[in-house]
């Protein structure tokens, strides 16, 4: 098979990528989902507020999807579904990639394209990964895991539960459990700040009286076959467990939200450099990785905060492969690097060429610690650019700022993106 | 009640193996099992090792069986369809002072009939696997030394005696047994049965049943190893298993590369009082990290992907106790390390005494060989292609990250002694064993065990009776 461009996700970053492409005039245009409906996560996100940055709606998940895919659709975007990638190669041609799939329904196919874009997205980080001692009983679930039980299944997983991490689906699921007749005794989040936004902590642990016990830690699982309760302890500033603070919590469940990794194996294979920091693909400013014609959008880049940030990227994304496909001769130019500083923990993109970006660009970055009435400063070579106070700055939330072309006349070395704190 | 030939208690390893062992002959055999499936005590969390022999006193039962179940593991692997892979261990020597310990220990390998043993000077070591820490002045070459799937040895063992007529009865807890004329009577909570020969392959609980039957008592105790495994990124980073000189403890902690291509770190070794507790404890696990660095050099522990406790059956007498301690009652006690290595040679062992003593025939119509679920994701594009043709199942991927198909999923759960459990798919296809540690697949594997064995989703269970994963039906 051969197509123009390939799209690996058919979740909100690859619709939008998609359709961007298609619309910025590449007609062939195919996506590779391996669940048997296009949409991603979304489909299992039944709470609302999605979609306020970019239909002004408070729209539920699954609302908000079925926009992308009705368009996509529209558009006659031809979409695999429960199809899986299994590989993805160069060309042996030397022009191009090879993405290798399989499903039920075609078997295993090889396809060649001229671009590729990467959305597959992310996954939680498993207990396994916390190293948190204690017994392996059932009842130890990713919140996610628990919001596809709950949303998707309809069944409940838990009665009485604790959650630990303070990510957005453990939130999310915090009142979603509580609102399906289960205890939710608290939440235990063992950095200083939540991982996740505020409204989240407002609406679904305020608004029910559950308790975010900011730096503890869950210390001891219990419970020989169904978890029967968990210790937890408050953590030291290096964030480790502070003997003769333990807390012992009988619970049946125990939620996990403490983290997302963005799904490279594919990126990793294929050869793409990837970022320490985001565990993402580092990319320049036409979201294009390390390995000509392919980009990346979405969770699997960086993992964003709002989903109207995931389509916003990767329409930017699905228009930059469609530019690469046509050969719209992009002058060669320098690349500068972005370089993090102050509290700025990455951006993306980490580098850009003056000479091939639009007039704005948008660049993208969280940072480490909740700062009040700090500012973000951007200075290339040395030279200050930008000077913006911002209220308040969170690690749960993105932030974004505005680099202008014009800005960068004469810029060699590095522009530097940091925090300066009042 | 019913009445058997030889009935076995644990479906262990070691159990399995004198069942596979015992079906090459002519006779009622049955496994009794307390969990819903074989492998899941000891045999389950260990260092999936195939000991050379060398570590063993010689003359005991534990150098003699290491020996001869490394010998037979060839032909075993190959009958049996186990993963397996002889890719040699090193035992490094970190001081110049234990150097005169390491000949010690190659000494010992020969009394003990190991043949491919080798001393290597540092540098020669660290030719062989680079990794190594600068410190390491000397090592043990084992090249018989090898990895395996546990998982898989046990299935395939047990799977191969069910084939051949073993029948095995699960979530079966023998309570006690007694005499009565010339039969064993065992009484467990799902009925009496009958016996003429009862084999005690009961794990760390092995000294129970023993000492039920005989004056000269045993005591076991369950001795925990914590482990971390590792991504499979850093599955290459040692080539072979690597030991440190044993201690006091056992063999120290090792880093080995695993059949699936993961990284193996571990196990400790605490005695404990109790016989079930496979918790792992922040020490364990900080004395895992630690001492996998003592020999080799820029572990990336960031890459854990797991980690887990497993408990070594260890007998007072630091030996196996193998053999007939009373009149039809035949002990396969104390079996830890080197037991999984053993296992083969136990079965053997104890087959042909029960033989003996009950005068069974030899079997015709005995089946030596069985496959294993395929693995269909590690097969060349083109057998792939024609995998999936034949059954489009294949071609249904479930386990994103093991690339763990519908196909073989249905497999196991249709196989012989196929998988009832969340576990049990996990344990026979890797569905869930990945780096996701089955966020994605288990609600996916939960389906399909509802729809094929067929069950309620809130009867579908991770592994023991109480181990149910959903608990109410909301719509």
């Amino acid at each position: 098979m051969k197509h123009t461009i390939v799209i690996i996700g058919g979740g909100p970053a690859g619709l939008a990528a998609a359709i961007a492409a298609r619309e910025s005039g590449v007609s062939d245009v195919i996506i590779f989902e391996r669940e048997p409906e296009l949409g991603g996560i979304l489909n299992q996100c039944i709470h609302n507020g999605f979609g306020l940055h970019t239909f002004r709606e408070e729209l539920t998940g699954p609302e908000y999807a079925q926009r992308y895919v009705e368009k996509a659709e529209a558009l006659g975007i031809p979409a695999k579904l429960s199809t899986t990638v299994i590989g993805l190669e160069r060309a042996s041609s030397g022009e191009g990639l090879l993405v290798t799939t399989v499903s039920r329904q075609d078997g295993l196919v090889q396809t060649e394209a001229k671009a590729v874009i990467l959305a597959m997205g992310c996954r939680e980080r498993p207990r396994g990964a916390l190293n948190i001692p204690g017994l392996r009983p059932t009842g130890v679930f990713s919140a996610g895991t628990a919001q596809r039980l709950v949303n998707r299944e309809g069944y409940l997983p838990g009665r009485e539960v604790v959650i630990l991490g303070s990510g957005d689906i453990g939130l999310i699921m915090a009142r979603r459990m509580t609102l399906e007749g289960a205890k939710v005794k608290c939440v235990a989040e063992i950095q200083p700040y939540s991982g996740g936004l505020k409204r989240n902590i407002v609406q679904c642990l305020n608004d029910y009286d559950i308790p975010l016990k900011l730096n503890h830690t869950v210390v001891d699982i219990r419970g020989k076959e169904r978890v029967t309760g968990v210790t937890i302890a408050r953590v030291d500033e290096r964030l480790t467990p502070i003997p003769g603070t333990e807390e012992e919590i009988f619970c049946d469940t125990l939620l996990l939200s403490v983290g997302l990794i963005p799904e490279n194996e594919l990126s990793r294979e294929l050869g793409v450099e990837l970022s320490p920091v985001t565990s993402g693909p580092r990319v320049n400013e036409s979201l294009e990785t390390s390995v000509p014609g392919v980009f990346a959008c979405g969770n699997v880049l960086h993992v964003h905060d709002l989903v109207d940030y995931v389509s916003e990227e990767a329409a930017e994304a699905g228009k930059n492969a469609a530019a690469y496909c046509k050969g719209e001769p992009a002058e060669a130019g320098r690349e500068i690097p972005l370089c993090p500083g102050g509290a700025v923990r990455y951006t993306v993109p980490a580098a850009v060429s003056p000479e091939k970006m639009g007039a704005q660009l948008t660049v993208r970055f969280r940072v480490g610690k909740n700062l009040r009435g700090a500012s973000v400063v951007v200075e290339a070579d040395g030279r200050e650019l930008l000077c913006r106070k911002r209220p308040v700055m969170a690690p749960g939330e993105m932030e974004q700022i505005s680099l202008k072309k014009e800005w960068l006349t004469g810029t060699e070395q590095e522009i530097k993106i940091f925090t300066r704190e009042a | 009640m019913k009445g058997y030939d030889a009935v076995i208690v644990g479906a262990g390893v070691t159990g399995c193996a004198v069942a596979r062992e015992l079906s090459r002959r002519e006779g009622r055999f049955l496994v009794l099992e307390k969990e819903p499936d074989v492998c899941e005590g000891t045999s389950k969390a260990n260092s999936a090792i195939i000991h050379a022999g060398f570590d063993a006193e010689p003359g005991t039962w534990k150098a003699r069986m290491n020996v001869r179940g490394n010998a037979m593991m060839d032909k075993l692997s190959e009958e049996l369809d186990i993963p397996f892979q002889r890719i040699g261990a090193l035992v490094v020597c970190l001081c110049e002072e234990d150097l005169p310990k390491l000949r010690a220990l190659y000494e010992k390998g020969k009394t003990n009939g190991v043949p491919g043993l080798r001393l290597l000077t540092g540098q020669e070591a660290r030719e062989l696997e680079p990794n190594l820490q600068k410190e390491v002045c000397g090592a043990l070459l084992a090249e018989t030394s090898g990895i395996v799937c546990p998982n898989e040895r046990t299935k395939g063992l047990g799977e191969k005696a069910a084939q051949n007529g073993v029948e095995f009865r699960f979530d079966t807890e023998v309570l006690s047994l007694e005499r009565s004329e010339e039969s064993w009577i065992l009484h467990t909570d799902t009925g009496d049965v009958k016996a003429r020969a009862v084999v005690n392959a009961a794990g760390v609980y092995a000294d129970r049943l023993h000492n039920l039957v005989s004056e000269e008592k045993l005591a076991i105790t369950a001795r925990r190893g914590e482990y971390m495994l590792l991504d499979k990124s850093a599955g290459g980073h040692v080539r072979h298993t690597v030991f440190q000189l044993p201690g006091q403890y056992g063999k120290g902690v090792l880093v080995s590369p695993t059949v699936h291509g993961n990284l193996l770190l571990g196990p400790t070794a605490r005695d404990l009082e109790e016989k079930e507790s496979t918790a792992t404890t922040a020490d364990g696990l900080r004395e895992v990290a630690e001492k996998s660095a003592f020999g080799v050099e820029g572990l990336p522990l960031r890459q854990v992907i797991t980690s887990f406790s497993g408990l070594r059956a260890h007998e007072a007498g630091d030996d196996f106790v193998l053999g007939e301690t009373a009149d039809g009652f035949f002990d396969a006690a104390g079996i830890e390390s080197p037991g999984l290595t053993s296992a083969p040679a136990i079965g053997e062992y104890l087959a042909e005494k029960i033989a003996e003593k009950l005068a069974l025939p030899e079997k015709k119509d005995f089946t030596p060989t069985r496959r294993g679920v395929p693995h269909i994701a590690s097969l060349p594009l083109a057998e792939r292609v024609e995998k999936i043709r034949e059954n489009p199942a294949y071609g249904a991927i479930v386990c994103r990250c093991e690339e763990i198909s519908e196909g073989e999923i249905l497999d196991a759960i249709h196989s012989t002694l196929g998988a009832r459990t969340l576990d049990g798919v996990k344990r026979r296809t890797r569905a869930g064993m990945g780096r996701c540690q089955s966020g994605f697949c288990s609600p996916r594997v939960m389906e399909l065990l509802s729809r094929e064995l067929p069950e309620e989703l809130l009867e579908i269970r991770k592994n023991g009776k109480a181990s149910g994963i959903v608990l109410e039906k909301l719509r």
